[in-house]
C-alpha cells in the first residue's frame, strides 16, 4: 500500500456524508470509533518512533562511539609522537625523570599484544567521562609508569574504541608494555605461569579479579592492600566494566614490573616482550 | 503524525520521498551528536572505574 492511497483516504474523510436522521446513535458511535483510531495509532507510531531511537542509541554507542575515538587517538598520538620526537630529547639518563602531566593530557602508550598483534593505545590523564571518551585514563594520584605503586588504568569495554573489550583473556605473564617519551616498561599479568591459574600468584595478589564498583583497594599502592600503606612493589592494574555491555561489576588485571626500564634510544622498536606470542 | 508530515512535504511522490530521507537523516544526525553526547553522561552504561 502506497503512502498516496493514505493520503487519498485522508482528504476524503470530510466528504463523508452527514449521518441520517434516525441513525445519530450510529453516527456517534462511528465518530468515537475514529477518535478513538487515532489516539491509538497516534500512540503506537510513538511507540515505534521510541524504539526507533532506542535502536539508534545502541548502534551509536557500539559504532559511532568507536569512530570519534580512534579519530581522536590518532591525534593524541600524532601529538605525543610530535612531542617525543622532539631532538632535545636525547639518549636519557640512568633513571626516568618522574612524569607530571596535566589533566586530559596524553602521556604514555599502552601495548597488550595478548589484545590484538598491534593492539595500542595512548593514555591520557584522568578517568573523568570526557578523558575515558579519548582512550584508556590514568587513575590521578596513582603511581606512574616505572614508580613503586601501583599504575592505575581505566578503560572502557563496548564502545568508544573498546579498548578492554577482551581484557578478560588475560593470561598469567601476559606482557603489558608501557611506552614513555624515553623508556619502555614491560608489566606481567600476576598468576601461576606453570599452571595459568590467575589467582595462584606467590605474592598473594591474583592476577584477575571481578569486583563491585565500589571496591577501590584494588588500585591501592599494592593491590588490595591500604590505601594509605606503602607499596610493596611496582604495580599496574587496568579496570574496566564487567561484564560486557553492563556496568554492574569491575573485571580488574593486575600486573608487575619486570626488570628495569629499557630505553627507547637503544630499542626504538621496544622490548621484545611486545613479540611475543 | 507521519500522515501528517507526508501531507505538508511539497512536491509530488519522487519528491516527497526524497525530502522524507533529508528529513530521517537529519532527525539521526541530530540525535547521533547532539542529543546523545549529551545524554549520555547521566547514563550508567559508561562506568569503567572504581569509585574514587
Amino acid at each position: 500500500m502506497s503512502a498516496e492511497t493514505d493520503t487519498a483516504r485522508w482528504e476524503r474523510r470530510p466528504e463523508v456524508p452527514p449521518p441520517a436522521p434516525g441513525s445519530t446513535s450510529r453516527g456517534r458511535h462511528r465518530r468515537a470509533g475514529d477518535i478513538g483510531r487515532t489516539v491509538v495509532r497516534g500512540i503506537g507510531q510513538t511507540l515505534v518512533t521510541l524504539g526507533l531511537v532506542v535502536l539508534l542509541f545502541v548502534v551509536y554507542e557500539v559504532w559511532v562511539t568507536d569512530l570519534l575515538t580512534a579519530q581522536r587517538q590518532g591525534e593524541l598520538s600524532d601529538e605525543l609522537q610530535g612531542g617525543w620526537d622532539d631532538p632535545t630529547v636525547g639518549d636519557p639518563g640512568g633513571t626516568p625523570a618522574p612524569i607530571d602531566v596535566a589533566l586530559g593530557e596524553p602521556f604514555a602508550v599502552l601495548h597488550i599484544p595478548r589484545l590484538g598483534e598491534d593492539w595500542s593505545r595512548v593514555v591520557v590523564e584522568g578517568t573523568g567521562g570526557e578523558q575515558l571518551a579519548q582512550g584508556p585514563g590514568h587513575y590521578v594520584g596513582t603511581a606512574m609508569p616505572g614508580e613503586q605503586g601501583n599504575v592505575a588504568l581505566a578503560g572502557h569495554r563496548v564502545g568508544r574504541g573498546s579498548p578492554f573489550l577482551d581484557l578478560d583473556r588475560m593470561r598469567p605473564g601476559d606482557p603489558i608494555v608501557v611506552e614513555t617519551a624515553d623508556w619502555w616498561f614491560v608489566y606481567r599479568v600476576l598468576g601461576d605461569l606453570a599452571t595459568g591459574d590467575l589467582d595462584a600468584d606467590p605474592s598473594g595478589i591474583p592476577g584477575m579479579q571481578i569486583v563491585r564498583p565500589s571496591e577501590v583497594d584494588v588500585i591501592a599502592p599494592t593491590p588490595d592492600g591500604a590505601a594509605d600503606a606503602a607499596a610493596t612493589g611496582a604495580y599496574l592494574t587496568l579496570t574496566t566494566c564487567h561484564p560486557k555491555y553492563s556496568a554492574r561489576q569491575r573485571l580488574i588485571v593486575h600486573a608487575v614490573l619486570e626488570g628495569g626500564p629499557v630505553s627507547r634510544a637503544q630499542s626504538p622498536d621496544g622490548p621484545d616482550a611486545l613479540r611475543e606470542g | 503524525m507521519y500522515t501528517w508530515i507526508w501531507r505538508h512535504l511539497p512536491g509530488g511522490t519522487p519528491g516527497k520521498t526524497l525530502l522524507s530521507l533529508v528529513l530521517v537523516l537529519a532527525v539521526c544526525a541530530l540525535l547521533l551528536f547532539v542529543v546523545f553526547p549529551w545524554i549520555e553522561p547521566s547514563l550508567p552504561f559508561s562506568d569503567v572505574t572504581v569509585d574514587q
